[in-house]
């Protein structure tokens, strides 16, 4: 890769959301501001090597772009009002206070409450992350002409529907922030253990583009709690990705991971956020709480399983969802012993899930009743789609033995 | 300004009652004082309805809903709003008064 190379993936990666933003509002129209930012990076990739990089690489693709926009505007606009008419993307009012980045309306627009999940996830990846539609395809395993109909039919709900381009009522923002944390862990979750069978147990694309995104928002919202913590979130658990499949491509339990194996750079950085947001008071949310049960995974040489169980006892409070029960439960088998640990996942509406049959599995392997816990790992192995979990759930299953 | 249809749908045979009337009286006087209000009303059972096909020489009515459908629409406002947002906000209260479910559609602008 030469000097160019390098630096028109850097720009890219650093100025593409900015550039789809600014042209989006200017031009009211999400599609052109795509396609403009597109062919602007087109261009910098056939003049930057010729010319050299301009001094303000991000201003030279904008001002690019929005020549392109206005000039196809003017070549395809019949009548005077064609270029009003492009003012299809409804610019609100800045609420009092509200940051005027126009990189967090793209999020707020791509993340919209009224898509499809699968909808939010795949346009905060072209329009936020400038990932292209054949790599969004490759990512989720979805025929390319199949992720291309998805983004462009939300674009299209987007403006049948005048899906604004803006920040949300101010009394919405915490809902519509959860929505956008949700998308974006999400994308971290398809990456950290990839739901489909024929692929790599871990899409190491998918958990740094997470991230990045996250940064981005974290950036774009620095005061709001959960945003820093599913960020902290995501690098503590990106902090182990090393440790975390072994040569043979099993999953590692954490327990097992070679901690001088993990990331001291992430772990840090996550630890630092975890405690400015201790230190800021506040009543935390999921991701916080989630945030410093890692962070307690990842401090020191052994976990302190009394502290996991007491977050999780607060998280419980939060989100008393039976997946939340079952996460608490496997602490509690370190604390205090996987009969105790049993008695509180019996009964847990969780017949589906294959983590449950899992933790059912290891605690009856724990217990010394193979017969029960192999049946409870051949119900998980069915269940589960990731590679790297089958593969250790089946090794886990052949090595309990007796009745 | 676009105009949005929200369209109340109902599965269950219920009419509704009188605190949903009341609640509806006040969310319809509500739209009108904030210049949101088109249009809104009630509708019969679907068993009242008549599909009529103009298309041919005569026209040919049929009796019955066009789709049998286990949920149909009972009722509808159009309301006057700058954006989805407004209009989904809109159609919360709305959904809240007559204690149904809707469906927010857009009208085609242009």
């Amino acid at each position: 890769m030469t000097d160019v190379d390098a630096e028109l993936a850097r720009v890219h990666r650093a100025e593409w959301a900015r550039v789809v933003a600014t042209l989006a509002r200017r031009l009211g129209d999400l599609d052109v501001a795509e396609e403009m930012a597109a062919d602007a990076f087109a261009t910098a990739v056939e003049r930057w090597p010729i010319d050299g990089v301009p001094p303000n690489p991000g201003a030279w693709l904008t001002t690019t772009a929005h020549r392109r926009a206005i000039d196809r505007l003017r070549r395809e606009s019949k009548r005077e009002d064609r270029h009003r008419e492009a003012l299809m993307l409804v610019d609100t009012p800045e609420p009092p206070g509200a940051i005027d980045d126009d990189r967090l309306r793209l999020v707020f627009t791509c993340c919209h409450p009224a898509l499809a999940m699968e909808a939010r996830i795949a346009l905060t990846l072209r329009m936020v992350g400038g990932l292209t539609v054949p790599e969004i395809a490759r990512a989720f395993l979805v025929q390319e002409t199949a992720m291309g109909q998805r983004i462009t039919r939300a674009k299209a709900k987007i403006k049948a529907a005048r899906i604004p381009y803006g920040v949300p009522f101010h009394e919405d923002v915490p809902a519509r922030v959860a929505g956008v944390l949700t998308v974006l862990y999400l994308i971290f979750n398809e990456g950290y253990l990839a739901s489909t069978s024929d692929g790599d147990p871990v899409r190491d694309d998918l958990t740094a583009e997470a991230i990045r995104l996250t940064r981005l928002v974290h950036v774009l919202l620095p005061a709001d709690g959960e945003v820093a913590g599913l960020l902290a979130l995501m690098l503590l658990t990106q902090a182990r990705r090393a440790a975390r499949v072994s040569a043979d491509g099993d999953l590692v339990p954490l327990g097992d991971q070679d901690r001088a194996a993990w990331d001291r750079g992430l772990i840090a950085e996550g630890h630092a956020l975890v405690r400015a947001r201790l230190a800021s008071g506040q009543m935390p949310g999921r991701y916080q709480v989630l945030a410093a049960i890692n962070a307690v995974h990842t401090d020191g040489p052994h976990t302190d399983w009394s502290q996991v169980v007491a977050l999780y006892d607060q998280l419980t409070r939060i989100d008393p969802s039976p997946i939340v029960r079952l996460n608490r439960a496997i602490a509690v088998a370190e604390l205090d012993g996987p009969q105790v640990a049993m008695a509180e996942i019996d009964g847990l509406p969780l017949e589906t899930y294959h983590t449950y049959h899992a933790t059912r599995a290891d605690f009856l392997r724990r217990l010394g009743r193979g017969a029960e816990a192999r049946a409870a790992y051949d119900r998980a192995i069915a269940l589960t789609t990731n590679i790297g979990e089958k593969t250790y759930l089946t090794h886990r299953r052949d090595e309990a033995t007796g009745p | 300004m676009a105009q949005y249809l929200i369209s109340v749908l109902t599965d269950a045979p219920v009419e509704g009652n009188a605190e949903e009337a009341a609640a509806i009286d006040v969310f319809n006087a509500q739209l009108q004082a904030d210049g949101q209000w088109v249009f809104a009303g009630g509708l019969a059972w679907p068993d009242s309805a008549t599909v009529v096909d103009g298309r041919g020489a005569e026209p040919v009515f049929t009796d019955g809903p066009y789709a049998e459908s286990k949920e149909h629409v009972i009722g509808f406002w159009i309301v006057e709003a700058p954006h989805l947002d407004v209009a989904l906000r809109l159609a919360g209260q709305g959904s809240k008064a007559c204690n149904r479910r809707v469906e927010v559609r857009p009208f085609l602008s242009e």
